[in-house]
């Protein structure tokens, strides 16, 4: 009995001192579902394949909730090495300043080597700051696509569209044909945020919010953005374009079932939507306005990165930095680009990908991955604006509103635009 | 089983070990100006004088901790513009409440609170009240009855939010199946009136059976030779059951209502959130919901400590006329 007693203490002042042994870092996340599970899989990659560190991934339901946990714990001095920052939170973290390492900074003080060029374009700014340094690491990066239901543009004898004159001309015939020509699934991201990036247009002042939280206001009023609202709204009218509400489902679910003709989504839409769509589809970019000078350019990423929290040893950040070289390897975003949708953020993921046959094999994962490479213009590489979700919100009322009809379009923008610049007003205060 | 009228005279007069903070600390608070009746109920001395509050001081406890200090706490923030992360703070005075209350979007939050409060309140009760009394009259098979209206209570509220979106869902809910028949076209989601109207319903779908409970045990309490000698003097039952029958269920009546209103203004929380699906665009909100969407969602603390001390003042208030000007109209037997 005693014997068994000694062996059984033995064990487990074995066991606990190898656990004792290796480095614990945490990472919360936003992330449900089919997502959550594959950052489970990319944890335990991590952990089996060094020793040194012991990585825990957990969820704190969407990105919004995992935002607020994450200051809540900071406040309290509990917070976790790691937390996912969605794109709109961004500005939020960012502007704390001292609530994070930048990536960059912990990356390189960890003996690795960082090279910004082995980013592909259109997610190497929006986490960075104005000097175009790392602050964020991209993580699940996204692009608003347009999926196409091959069905549909068959029966009506059309083809894709490029820009919105030719979605335009298309639209009475797939109308004719007995569909909804043209649905989407998010107006901030999609028809707000990106119209500024695909058209290369300027969004807020103070170079989008880069170069300072004073002042800085947003530029909504752009006569271009009203045109854009104006076409939503006649198409509306006319019957090629259906609008189901702010919630993303509700407006995928025609398409999904077949009824509609072209759909907004994200990249990362392609995983579920292979299991959920009743037709064949293709994607392709974004449409923009051909009328616009300069437009076509790539669009912001959307999606969100990973923030190393300050405040740890040396030992655990140095883990962090592991981690996050770990990530960006090549076959590790390439698991996570196929597994998810999410697109892969270095060049040379993208090339694993290519050389491997996948994109031969699903043609749509390659389209995300296309935008954010177009060349880049003045306006396209990213925005950030405190109290953003906020602004997210007074703009899905009013564009609820204007689709309701009780406002237009002219009016709906003034009202973005006042209350907006009255939440960066406040913003600043609170950064100042 | 419990009636509520056992529960009443507890929660009313104080000397109940009713747990639970906010609503019961209320109960206390005001209770004592109208607790005439009490005088039936023995007095107990204590040896020491500090033995009562040694008995209450874990309760205590328990309001300070979860009530009065983030309480305080609220107040302390709403005169602040925040970083949320804690790194810097501005004393702003005033401005975090004047920003509030010139804004029009929130009075108009505020507007439709008080209509919605006043719906979901006046329907919970009187459809839980109606069905009571039904319940109540039934003879046969009354068992069954009764069960089947109470364990709709039993079900999570999250569950419960969850299928009464499903009834309003755009592409598939049977409601809007049904009113199209009409010609009505339901769009939770996008048409203000609309959502409103889902909202209101799912939201007293989900508090009538708790009324219920209430209302038939507060009927079963009555007495037998009060109904009998009711029923001798007055054959139209209408009369009986307004003038006889209502009132010996007042004290019920009382309770529920300050219940239903705390519902509605804060319970209903859940079922909001799940009709309009993490995203409110121009869908009505509760002033609550506005509460957790700027400071949670938004981070921005001192504006949403702002609109919860404005919220607890208006609880305050609407507790202060409910006790000062309608238990007065209620006898407790």
């Amino acid at each position: 009995m005693f014997k068994k007693f000694t062996l059984a203490a033995l064990t487990l002042a074995f066991s606990a001192t190898s656990s004792l042994a290796a480095t614990n870092i945490t990472w919360w996340h936003g992330m449900a579902g089919r997502n959550g599970e594959v950052i489970n899989e990319v944890s335990k990659k991590f952990n089996e394949a060094q020793s040194a560190c012991a990585l825990t991934p957990v969820s704190k339901g969407t990105y919004e909730e995992a935002l607020a946990s994450g200051i809540a714990a900071f406040r309290s001095g509990e917070q976790p090495n790691i937390l996912q920052v969605f794109d709109a939170g961004a500005a939020t973290i960012i502007n704390a300043k001292g609530a994070v390492i930048p990536a960059e900074d912990l990356i390189i003080k960890a003996g690795h080597n960082f090279d910004r060029n082995a980013f592909i374009d259109g997610v190497r700014y929006f986490y960075a700051d104005s000097e175009g340094k790392f602050v964020g690491m991209p993580f699940n990066s996204s692009a608003p696509i347009m999926y196409i239901n091959d069905e549909a543009l068959k029966k009506a004898g059309v083809e894709a569209p490029k820009t919105w004159e030719e979605f335009e001309a298309a639209a009475p015939k797939l109308k004719e044909a007995g569909y909804i020509p043209l649905v989407q699934s998010q107006l901030t991201w999609q028809f707000t945020e990106n119209f500024f990036s695909r058209n290369n247009i300027q969004f807020a002042t103070n170079n989008n919010g880069y170069d300072a939280v004073v002042d800085t206001e947003l530029k909504v009023t752009d006569p271009n953005l009203v045109m854009m609202f104006d076409k939503l709204k006649a198409w509306k009218d006319e019957g090629y374009f259906a609008f189901y509400g702010a919630g993303w489902n509700d407006n995928q679910k025609v398409f999904e079932e077949g009824k509609a003709a072209f759909w907004i989504g994200s990249s990362g839409s392609f995983g579920g939507l292979q299991k959920t769509a009743q037709m064949p589809f293709s994607a392709t970019f974004l449409p923009y306005w051909g009328s616009i000078k300069g437009a076509g350019t790539n669009s912001f990423i959307g999606g969100a990165a990973l923030f190393a929290m300050s405040g740890k040893s040396d030992e655990e950040n140095k883990c962090v930095a592991d981690f996050f070289q770990f990530l960006t390897s090549p076959e590790i975003q390439y698991f996570y680009h196929k597994a998810t949708g999410y697109v892969a953020i270095t060049k040379a993921a993208y090339e694993l990908a290519q050389k491997d046959g996948y994109y031969k094999e699903k043609p749509v994962a390659e389209v995300g991955i296309k935008q954010l490479m177009l060349p880049a213009g003045d306006w396209s590489k990213g925005y950030r604006l405190g109290f953003y979700p906020q602004i997210r919100e007074i703009m899905e009322r009013e564009y609820g509103r204007i689709f309701s009809g009780e406002t237009t379009v002219k009016d709906a923008f003034d009202t973005i635009e006042k209350e907006g610049n009255e939440l960066l007003a406040r913003f600043a205060k609170t950064a100042g | 089983m419990t009636t509520a009228t056992d529960l009443l005279p507890a929660a009313r007069g104080g000397t109940g070990t009713r747990t639970g903070g906010r609503r019961f600390g209320a109960f206390r608070l005001f209770g004592g100006q109208s607790s005439g009746g009490e005088s039936a109920a023995k007095r107990v001395q204590f040896a020491s004088p500090f033995l009562p509050y040694l008995f209450l001081a874990p309760q205590l406890a328990i309001i300070f901790i979860f009530f009065y200090w983030p309480s305080v706490q609220a107040i302390q923030s709403s005169f602040y513009l925040e970083d949320p992360f804690g790194f810097g703070s501005t004393f702003v005075g005033m401005t975090n409440y004047t920003d509030v209350l010139k804004s029009g979007e929130y009075l108009g939050i505020a507007r439709f609170t008080a209509v919605f409060t006043a719906l979901v309140t006046f329907f919970a009760l009187s459809i839980g009240l109606l069905l009571a009394v039904k319940a109540d009259g039934v003879i046969r098979g009354n068992a069954a009855y009764k069960t089947l209206l109470i364990w709709v209570y039993a079900i999570a509220p999250p569950v419960a939010g969850l299928i009464g979106m499903m009834f309003f869902d755009q592409h598939i809910g049977p409601i809007v199946e049904l009113a199209r028949w009409f010609g009505w076209d339901i769009k939770v989601g996008l048409n203000y009136f609309d959502t409103a109207f889902s909202m209101v319903v799912v939201s007293v779908w989900k508090q009538i059976p708790y009324n219920f409970i209430f209302f038939l045990s507060g009927l079963q309490g009555i007495p037998v030779s009060v109904r009998e000698a009711a029923a001798i003097d007055c054959s139209s039952g209408f009369r009986r059951f307004w003038t006889v029958i209502l009132p010996l269920l007042a004290p019920t009546a009382f309770f529920l209502l300050i219940i239903n209103v705390t519902y509605a203004l804060f319970d209903t929380f859940g079922a909001i959130d799940v009709m309009v699906k993490d995203k409110a665009a121009n869908n009505p909100i509760t002033l609550v919901y506005k509460v957790y969407m700027d400071g949670f969602r938004g981070n921005d603390l001192g504006g949403s400590s702002a609109q919860s001390v404005i919220l607890m003042l208006i609880v305050f208030v609407l507790t202060i006329f409910q006790f000062r000007f309608i238990e007065r109209r209620v006898h407790y037997n």
